[in-house]
């Protein structure tokens, strides 16, 4: 995470110190992730949203400087919106995580936020794509943020190829538990989004339904 | 501020054109052996709070400049159009012209849609500029207001960040606040119950930290009223001194008096009006 400025609290820099995860099963993916946002030692929204809708089945999940994920977001939400008009119909995932990663790798140096791109298109299916610091690929499954440090083991381990939608919902939440338990910068709730042919369905899991491991 | 005029798109990118001037003036001020005036900072408690009907915004009423209190009685909610209104901590001036700039943008844009303004598109204004400006505009803000939509608050951090909450606060003293906030938040709640609410949490503000004080400004939002109550609630009154030093006329005996007039005439007179309008 990014060194705090040593000035007053209200200076420093809003920061989504964060677990966000991404997987893909056959017909969709399912996106999940904390609540936490932290400025300097205070956590300032305990129930932040981080899977931002970049359009009805892509959705992107934000990491980083809250101000730039955000803004990112928001942007290629509204070239989207423009592609698709252009286009006459639903977007690629691709194209979304092209016009991500556009931002991303033009202003590499000033931006500090990573965005996972996951979504359904006709074309593709589900797709989860990577934009860390302005590259561009795709992958099974993708975890980022703070927390994502302490789960490489457990999903490395756990993931199989052909899960169905239900044992990936539940790899995510599991996930997500887990870092939120061991990563001071991540917790609150979980949500949780999953993207198929029908639509995007949001989910939130309150804090006490999460479920426990060892020492819990 | 240059990028944000009226009738203009307003460039896009990051414009730091004040950065260099600021970057040389202090300078110039330490090669002299000064140090540039420390910018007056509003160390603050504002908040808001959703409540059944509208919103209850909430402001102390202290303005510092480094550990003095400039003003003791400085106003913290700002006008943004007849249906939002604006708590703004941090660096006073950003927060005051941040608001004024937004605030007549969205009134020359409700003219051009031909309605009220929303509170999403005051909050996508301001996060747009602040971001433009990297978090060197020290504004933190509490944004609320009833639209068409309902009422909505929402809190706006000065890298451009915002978030959308039923209850916020931001400042010095919001780490207070928010304690009573969470304790005794519950929705849909009558008027009397969250203006005593957000009343509790500003005085919470204003007795545990050292940059808030003195009174508690509120501000009611309901579809078609704003009741602006300033002040709500004198926390600080200044206490009558119990003893007088002033020695009464008398105390001191008069032995002689002596009275000599100056010769005085009058060489010229000028009268100057004064605007009072």
């Amino acid at each position: 995470m990014l060194e705090e400025s040593t000035e007053s609290e209200w200076q420093s820099e809003v920061k989504t110190g964060t677990t966000i995860i991404a997987v893909e099963f056959n017909g969709g993916v399912v996106l999940g992730s904390d609540s936490r946002v932290s400025a300097g030692e205070t956590v300032v929204n305990r129930v932040m949203n981080k899977l931002s809708l970049l359009h009805d089945k892509i959705y992107c999940a934000l990491s980083g400087s809250a101000a730039d994920a955000q803004t990112i977001a928001e942007m290629v939400n509204y070239q989207l919106d423009v592609h698709s008009i252009e286009i006459g119909e639903d977007p690629q995932v691709r194209s979304a995580a092209t016009l991500v990663k556009n931002i991303s790798y033009k202003y590499k140096e000033e931006l500090s936020a990573h965005l996972i791109v996951a979504g359904w298109d006709r074309r593709g299916g589900g797709q989860v794509f990577v934009t860390l610091n302005g590259l561009l690929s795709r992958q099974p499954f993708a975890v980022g943020g703070s927390g994502s440090s302490y789960v490489y083991g457990f999903v490395d381990a756990e993931y199989q190829k052909g899960m169905s939608k239900e044992d990936c919902q539940q790899f995510v939440v599991n996930t997500i538990s887990l870092a939120m338990s061991r990563d001071g910068s991540s917790g609150g709730v979980a949500y949780l989004v999953t993207i198929d042919e029908k639509g995007a369905e949001e989910k939130c899991i309150l804090g006490n339904e999460l479920p426990t491991f060892y020492d819990q | 501020m240059a990028t944000l005029s009226v009738c203009q798109q307003p460039i896009g990118g990051f414009s730091f054109e004040y950065c260099k001037r600021n970057a040389v003036l202090e300078f110039e001020c330490n090669k002299l052996g000064h140090s540039i005036p420390a910018a007056r900072k509003t160390g603050t408690t504002i908040c808001g709070v959703v409540f059944k009907d509208g919103i209850v915004l909430g402001a102390d009423t202290r303005a510092t400049e480094g550990m003095i209190v400039a003003d003791k009685n400085c106003s913290k909610i700002h006008y943004i159009s007849p249906n939002i209104y604006c708590c703004g901590a941090g660096t006073a001036a950003d927060t005051e012209m941040t608001t004024q700039i937004i605030s007549s943008n969205l009134e020359l844009h409700s003219l051009s849609t031909g309605r009220l303004p929303r509170v999403a598109t005051a909050n996508r204004m301001l996060k747009q500029m602040l971001f433009r400006y990297q978090g060197h505009i020290g504004a933190a803000l509490v944004l609320g207001g009833v639209d068409c939509n309902g009422p909505h608050l929402y809190s706006i951090y000065p890298h451009g960040s915002t978030d959308k909450l039923p209850y916020v606060t931001m400042g010095s003293g919001s780490l207070a606040a928010m304690a009573v906030f969470e304790d005794r938040y519950e929705q849909n709640m009558e008027e009397e119950d969250a203006k005593r609410l957000v009343r509790d949490a500003i005085a919470a503000g204003i007795f545990n930290d050292l940059g808030s004080g003195s009174n508690i400004d509120l501000c009611v939002i309901t579809k078609g009223k704003v009741d602006y109550l300033r002040p709500h609630d004198m926390a600080n009154k200044k206490g009558v001194r119990t003893g007088d030093y002033k020695y009464k006329r008398g105390t001191t005996g008069v032995l002689a008096k002596a009275v000599t007039k100056l010769d005085l005439e009058v060489v010229e007179e000028t009268v100057q009006t004064m605007d009072t309008s």
